[in-house]
């Protein structure tokens, strides 16, 4: 799925010769294409925002343009505003990368049909507005799994940000996989009611070591709460990042968002004006979500977690399949029936094994 | 519930309560002397980068917590020569000065995001440090902890004890009485809030150093404000900042734990508890209306300019 | 006075209030704002005059630019007139971002409530269920003061985080959309709940004139009426109440209703207008940068138009010296703090001027 680190204008240069390019406006060579990007946090947050500018930069590298980027955007008022200026100031690909972004990319999208958007996390798309996001709960039915080995109380904390179907299904990945290997495992969960606090995610942390758990999951940004888990001798995943300097000891893997060869490939489809509306939703085999190293764990957990993360990749293994009990114990996917993507997206119980509460 | 759990919930309470009382104390002497800076937030931004910078340069801790101080102390420089010598309205400028340091405090930070550094250690004095339940609490903090304390009562001492302290709060009570008997009352202020800018620096130093030992932007994500609405909360005495911070630092570890018991409230509701509770202690603790009266600094917010 | 400097400048008080520099004292801010900013923009290695036309022209030079001025500043504008009210009569609501939010909460419940009411009237409810909201969160601390005399500052603060997390619960539990595949936000509203826009092609809604609309409220009742005169001598005497005719707890609960109010109503008109929907994105500090403006515009309503504006302008060139600059958000955000330094810091030549001390020599 990644494309090769090579010379865009030769490529350019190639695809003119053999006529397979349609017209491209104002997009004629690679150093005068513009691609922007808008940030719901900073840069500097080394965490979801970071993240996606590592993928800008990479993008940047490999097709050797200058990109734009708006980073602290509010989800509110002030997102349809920066999103119009970047398509008025000539960007032909504009990724707007948080959920709150998606009405006004598609308000602006409307008004500006030659532009090409990029939304993650969202569900609305058009002709000139795509969609794009990982599957990360592959990586947590693998942390699932290691967990499941791993833990001595049989009990995983597990620290959420806000209840959206995207923590819930992590969770509930997480105790499948879990539960794969130790039927009785058992997720405590904490939401801290915010993406970034590191203060607060150490707390939560702290909190639910205390509880009795002594493996530390995480769907925050920062590495506070790893940080936790390697003061006390406990273990934990990382999240977004590899996260291993902070936690030396403690991380047993991370997954890692990858967005470099989406954002490359994006790029270049819009500057070869190939670029067609999509809904992408990478996994493992896309190469959009990485799982760091597996360390701080036996060998066989290793290979089991690799046997693990091989056949997801592979196809052999479905996460979402039945029989899967709700949290009351009541049976929510039958024995046989897989849940589909939209089933998964929209997900809004727990399973069983997960303690605690949702709003509803 | 076994004394391990109870010593480890009485440690979360500490490092949450600490970065709080650090700023809410040099806030507090700063108010005193009638100078309101609301550019707390700033403040610790830039004091938590500062100390991350030099501990993450030089290796050493120690000069990365004194940079710390000093950082925060030039951050109030800035607000104390604004409000002091140029009469700037106290309240925007101290908003204007947390806008400037969330900014500074990223440009600052840029090359430092993703690095660890090591945790500031825990004071280990061989024998006590290991007794039950004291020992991690009483014998195994790190250094700033025990400067929190330090700090607080030895504001009291000086505020309520000593010459100086006397003088400070006559500025601040009546900055125009206090002139007139002959008391520097500019360089008296410019020194509280030195002193309260250097406090907040070493909160922030605390977040990076110790409570989360590493930089990411904004990562003090509100506890200014918290340690501004402390000094009002203690009515202006550093005994009830004592109780104060460690009631809402409390309260906040509490609030994971009644969380995680599932009692089928919502974890939204939960979290309003340290806000909810402080109001309420506030009420039961104002309703005393004279004793308040006579602590507020009357002169809280006024410019000062001595004629001629 | 420190005796025995050299050559130095002394402050000194004028006998009144200088009207050429009530109006002079900006102009030097903004030039002084430029020059630092040229020099800062020449240290990161960018043409000063380019960068300072993106900041602080290019954003008005477009009709839709120019409309976004308005847009971002009527919030502002709408909580400081509000504001500057209340500070005028030292009662320190520093809690405005929470009364926002229950506007918008209380707008949005009865746009939710009426969703597949198509007709206007809608959007008309909204307008005194955000003002409703607001003052409601306002008069917590009011009541609270007064009751129990706990200090409005930290009450008015606290509130504003449990009025972010009833906002939280609300979108992740009982108005969370129901076709929304679970995301946190409610369902857009309907085409009747949402302010009328008023110049095709831009963003002004009903909104920004309300928020004009308010200014000349806020200016007729400062300058012609019986309680503008008594909140003009509070301002000049902080303590006299008690002389203009006014008991605290009048005072209390004028400031903390009509804040609030007012901030509610700003909540409303965002939900209602540029973004349709109640999500927890909706506060983004309006309340507390509304702080700065009050006293940006010297607690004048007008002044506050003014300093809403500005304020206004450089969150758009921030945005405008991102996208055409490559400046880090950082570098916008300092920017905007020298400004605001600045035009703090020139009011003293309002009230002051500056002598010269040549020691030697005795002072005229």
């Amino acid at each position: 799925m990644l494309i090769k680190r090579r010379s865009f204008t030769k490529g350019l240069g190639l695809g003119l010769a053999a006529g397979a390019l349609p017209l491209l406006g104002r997009t004629a060579s690679a150093s005068d294409f513009k691609a922007g990007y808008i940030y719901v946090g900073p840069i500097g947050d080394h965490g979801w925002s970071y993240q996606h500018d590592q993928g800008r930069l990479a993008a940047d590298k490999a097709l050797g343009i200058t990109s734009t980027y708006v980073e602290k955007v509010p989800e509110g008022a002030d997102a349809e505003r920066v999103i119009r200026e970047l398509a008025e100031t000539g960007h032909g690909i504009i990724f707007t990368t948080s959920f709150g972004f998606m009405d006004p990319t598609l308000k602006v999208a409307r008004d500006y049909p030659e532009v090409k958007f990029e939304h993650a996390t969202g569900y609305k798309r058009a002709d000139n507005l795509a969609t794009y996001n990982i599957r990360f709960y592959e990586a947590r039915y693998i942390q699932g799994v290691i967990a499941g080995r791993m833990s001595k109380s049989g009990v995983v904390g597990y620290i959420g940000s806000i209840p959206i179907p995207e923590v819930i299904m992590g969770m509930n990945a997480f105790i499948l996989g879990m539960r794969s290997v130790n039927p009785q495992g058992r997720i405590k969960q904490v939401f801290i009611n915010s993406w970034y606090d590191p203060g607060k995610e150490a707390d939560a942390a702290k909190a639910l070591l205390d509880q009795g758990a002594d493996i530390i999951a995480q769907h925050t940004d920062s590495p506070a709460p790893l940080q936790v888990a390697e003061e006390r001798g406990l273990k934990g995943f990382g999240q977004a990042s590899d996260m291993i300097k902070f936690a030396p000891n403690a991380q047993l893997t991370s997954a890692v968002d990858f967005w470099d060869g989406y954002y490359t490939e994006r790029t270049k489809a819009a500057m070869e004006g190939t670029w067609q509306s999509h809904d992408v939703w990478g996994g493992l085999k896309s190469g959009m979500l990485h799982m760091a190293p597996y360390l701080n764990m036996p060998d066989d957990v290793k290979q089991m977690a690799m046997a693990a993360e091989a056949d997801i990749r592979d196809g052999k293994l479905t996460i979402f399949k039945g029989p899967i009990n709700a949290q009351d114990g009541s049976p929510k996917v039958a024995a046989g029936e897989t849940l589909d993507d939209g089933a998964i997206a929209g997900m809004d119980w727990l399973a069983e094994g997960v303690e605690g509460d949702l709003p509803n | 519930m076994d004394s391990a759990i109870l010593v480890s919930i009485l440690l979360s309470i500490v490092s949450a309560s600490t970065p709080l009382l650090l700023a809410a104390t040099g806030e507090l002497v700063t108010e005193r002397s009638g100078l309101l800076n609301l550019g707390v937030e700033g403040m610790m931004l830039v004091g938590s980068v500062v100390g991350f910078a030099v501990t993450y340069s030089t290796g050493s801790a120690l000069l990365g917590v004194v940079a710390a101080a000093l950082g925060g102390a030039a951050m109030a420089l800035v607000f104390s020569f604004l409000t002091l010598t140029l009469l700037a309205n106290q309240v925007a400028t101290g908003l204007a000065l947390t806008i400037f340091g969330i900014g500074l405090a990223a440009m600052m930070g840029a090359g430092f995001v993703g690095h660890p550094v090591p945790k500031l250690p825990g004071l280990h004095i061989p024998g006590l440090s290991e007794l039950p339940v004291v020992g991690p609490l009483l014998f195994g903090q790190d250094a700033l902890v025990y400067f929190s304390f330090l700090a607080l009562f030895g504001t009291t001492w000086f505020l309520f004890h000593t010459h100086g302290g006397l003088v400070l709060r006559a500025v601040g009570d009546s900055h125009d009485a206090a002139h007139a008997i002959g008391y520097p009352v500019i360089r008296i202020r410019y020194a509280a809030a030195l002193f309260g800018g250097a406090m907040s620096g070493l909160a922030g130093a605390y977040l990076s150093l110790s409570y989360t030992p590493m930089w990411a932007e904004d990562m003090t994500a509100g506890r200014g404000w918290i340690a501004l609405a402390l000094v009002v909360f203690a009515t202006w005495r550093p005994g009830r900042l004592l109780l104060g911070a460690y009631l809402f630092g409390g309260i906040t570890i509490l609030q994971f734990h009644v969380q995680t018991l599932g009692i089928g409230v919502p974890a939204q509701l939960v979290s309003m508890l340290p806000y909810l509770a402080t109001i309420v202690v506030l009420c039961i603790i104002s309703t005393d209306r004279g004793r308040i009266r006579l602590n507020a600094p009357a002169c809280l917010g006024r410019p000062f300019h001595a004629a001629g | 006075m420190v005796r025995g400097w050299p050559m130095h400048l002394e402050i000194v008080a004028r006998g009144e209030r200088s009207k050429l520099w009530t109006y002079l004292s900006p102009v030097l801010a903004i030039v002084l704002t430029l020059v630092t900013a040229a020099i800062l923009f020449l240290l990161l290695g960018k043409d000063p005059m380019t960068a300072l036309k993106v900041m602080w022209l290019d954003p008005l030079l477009t009709k839709r630019g120019f409309a976004e001025l308005f847009v971002k500043g009527a919030p502002l504008v709408l909580i400081a007139v509000g504001l500057a009210l209340g500070f005028r009569a030292n009662v320190w609501n520093i809690g405005a971002e929470g009364q926002f939010i229950m506007g918008a909460i209380f707008a949005s419940g009865v746009a939710l409530a009426f969703h597949d009411v198509t007709a206007w009237p809608v959007w008309l409810a909204m307008i005194p269920a955000g003002i409703l909201g607001g003052a409601f969160w306002g008069a917590i601390p009011a009541f609270l003061k007064l009751r129990f005399n706990a200090n409005e500052i930290l009450t008015s603060l606290m509130l504003t985080y449990v009025a972010t997390l009833i906002l939280l619960y609300l979108v992740v539990g009982p108005w969370k959309d129901p076709e929304g595949y679970g995301f946190p936000q409610s369902r857009m509203f309907g085409d009747s709940a949402n302010s009328p826009r008023v110049i095709p092609g831009t963003r002004i809604h009903v909104g920004v004139f309300a928020a004009l609309a308010v200014v000349g409220i806020g200016w007729f009742v400062l300058s012609k009426s019986l309680l503008g005169f008594k909140l003009k001598v509070l301002g000049h005497a902080p303590r006299a109440a008690a002389y203009a005719g006014f008991s605290t707890g009048q005072l209390t609960w004028l400031s903390l209703l009509v804040g609030g109010g007012l901030a509610g109503l700003a909540g409303m008109f965002e939900v209602a207008g540029p973004i349709g929907q109640l999500t927890p994105a909706l506060p983004t500090g309006y309340g507390f940068t509304a702080i700065i403006v009050a006293f940006l515009g010297r607690l004048h309503p007008v002044g506050v138009l003014f300093g809403g504006l500005v304020l206004a302008l450089s969150y758009l060139g921030g945005e405008k010296a991102q996208i055409l600059l490559g400046l880090p958000a950082a570098v916008t955000k300092i920017n905007q703090g020298i400004l605001l330094f600045y035009l703090l810091a020139c009011d003293l030549f309002i009230r002051y001027r500056l002598r010269l001390v040549v020691p030697g020599r005795k002072a005229a």
